[in-house]
């Protein structure tokens, strides 16, 4: 069994990113169509990088790696993310 | 079955010409894992070389076990900074899973049941080389290292040798895997650093 967490370990390298806190954003797998908070990710890394999966069907949603260059972020395993207007508000008081 | 010992490691200098710049060395052997570890049955595997559209070759893991298969005993570097020296493995040299092969592809998409893929230049894979290894330590590859069965590549950092091999595309163009997509090193030489894309 791989050690994995939930999508909460996605937090600290998405919080460099995004200016809403990403990890109550609803996600669409691209490979299954399951909408999911990023929170309910399965995760796994750090290293070489975190890779949020479906919880559903497996398939990777979300990665990102940090190098020395900076963060790499890869989206492509989602259909749309949903920044809920709660979320977006919190964020900006 | 044949059993090959071909020497290539050589004679070893002292450790610290063996570690590569940035590494230290350890006698574990750390999981990292992209995804979750897939349960693949032996009676179920199959392994199969590819160029273009046209499939070459493929075995069953019965019809794989009857090949000639070497002896393996080489240090081996991973990009998150450690390092094992002379780990053992047996399995089947690349260079016996291509023979006879006439091919254009200048490269290699290795892919794996679970879906992850590297790409390397098809030379890296020959010449005694690379493998598909399918023991560690004299007993069976464990699934969490790869099993049934993995690429191994030891003169590039370890995220080239993909567990749980499922294919070898040949390839002319180089596309790249899981990790080269996300900022790591195309070729991934530990002896020159390159971990990262501009290293």
């Amino acid at each position: 069994m791989s050690e994995h967490r939930d999508g909460n370990a996605l937090a600290g390298p998405l919080a460099d990113i995004f200016t809403v806190e990403a990890t109550t954003a609803e996600v669409q797998c691209r490979a299954c169509g399951l909408s999911t908070t990023l929170a309910q990710l399965v995760v796994y890394g750090p290293e070489p990088g975190l890779v949020g999966r479906c919880p559903g069907c497996s398939e990777h949603v979300i990665r990102v790696a940090t190098t020395p260059s900076g963060t790499w972020l890869d989206l492509g395993g989602a259909t749309s993310f949903h920044f809920t207007s709660t979320a977006t508000r919190a964020s900006s008081r | 079955m044949v059993h090959v010992t071909r020497g290539f490691t050589g004679r070893h200098p002292a450790t610290d010409d063996r570690l590569p710049p940035g590494q230290y060395l350890t006698d574990d052997f750390p999981v990292l894992s992209a995804g979750p570890t897939p349960a693949i049955r032996r009676d179920e595997w199959t392994f199969s070389v590819t160029d273009g559209d046209q499939a070459l070759r493929s075995w069953t893991w019965d019809e794989f076990m009857a090949l000639p298969s070497e002896d393996i005993t080489v240090d081996i570097h991973c990009v998150t900074r450690w390092s094992r020296l002379d780990t053992t493995w047996r399995g089947v040299a690349i260079d016996d899973l291509l023979a006879d092969v006439d091919t254009a592809a200048e490269y290699v998409l290795a892919r794996s049941y679970g879906g992850y893929t590297t790409n390397l230049p098809l030379e890296d894979l020959l010449d005694g080389k690379a493998w598909i290894a399918y023991e560690h330590d004299g007993e069976d590859l464990p699934a969490e290292h790869g099993g049934p069965a993995r690429l191994l590549v030891p003169h590039l950092y370890l995220w080239k040798s993909a567990k749980w091999i499922k294919s070898l595309d040949l390839v002319e163009d180089d596309d790249p895997g899981f990790w080269e997509s996300l900022g790591y090193h195309d070729y991934g030489d530990p002896w020159r650093e390159q971990r990262y894309q501009g290293d």
